[in-house]
């Protein structure tokens, strides 16, 4: 999808989001919902293509793959829970939109532990041993 | 995968027309049954949005490597 459409079918969402408001405000939440699906929907394709070339670039310099995994498994926390938490601070639930983002950095903290531990051993492995 | 704007238009209906319903049946004093109308449009609803989220989510797994 281009971006003027992108751009459209928002603008839309949210005069229908207006209309539904005081009629009907759990309709009016689902709008909101599906219209975050639709834009990530039309966004997916092209950063599998973007991830495709990062790829191709990595393994053409010979980083391990175990890296790049684990860097796109981050970006992919990362997006996921801040789509949670905004659809849940639009519900009006502040806090449970804090404990996601919470959630997110920990997991997100999880997985960088092997890198974190290469590295430490890499810096102690120049250091002169006494 | 909800890639549709008639989806979203499909939504603003069924809300609009469930509100409608529920406002005529709680006229004529049955408030059960509105109750039951505005449940099933919700249900209808959640369904059409479930299955899209659903989409979204193994899209996103099969991308970022899950």
């Amino acid at each position: 999808m281009d971006i003027l459409q992108i751009v459209m079918v928002s603008i839309v969402a949210s005069i229908l989001f207006i209309i539904l408001k005081d009629v009907n405000p759990t309709f009016a939440f689902f709008i909101i919902i599906v219209v975050g699906i639709m834009i990530f929907a039309s966004v997916i394709g092209q950063i599998r293509l973007i991830f495709q070339v990062i790829q191709s670039l990595g393994d053409q310099a010979n980083v391990p793959g175990l890296y790049l995994e684990t860097i796109l498994k981050i970006i992919g926390i990362a997006y996921i829970a801040e789509l949670g938490a905004s659809m849940t601070q639009d519900a009006g639930l502040q806090s449970v939109a804090r404990n996601i983002e919470l959630a997110g950095k920990i997991f997100i903290l999880l997985l960088a532990i092997p890198i974190i531990t290469s590295v430490i051993e890499a810096i102690v492995s120049f250091l002169p041993t006494v | 995968m909800l890639t549709d704007i008639s989806v979203l238009f499909q939504i603003a209906g069924i809300g609009i027309i469930v509100a409608l319903i529920h406002t005529i049946l709680k006229q004529m004093g049955k408030e059960e049954i509105a109750q039951f109308a505005t449940l099933i449009g919700f249900i209808i609803v959640l369904y059409i949005v479930i299955n899209g989220l659903r989409d979204l989510f193994n899209q996103i797994k099969s991308v970022f490597l899950f």
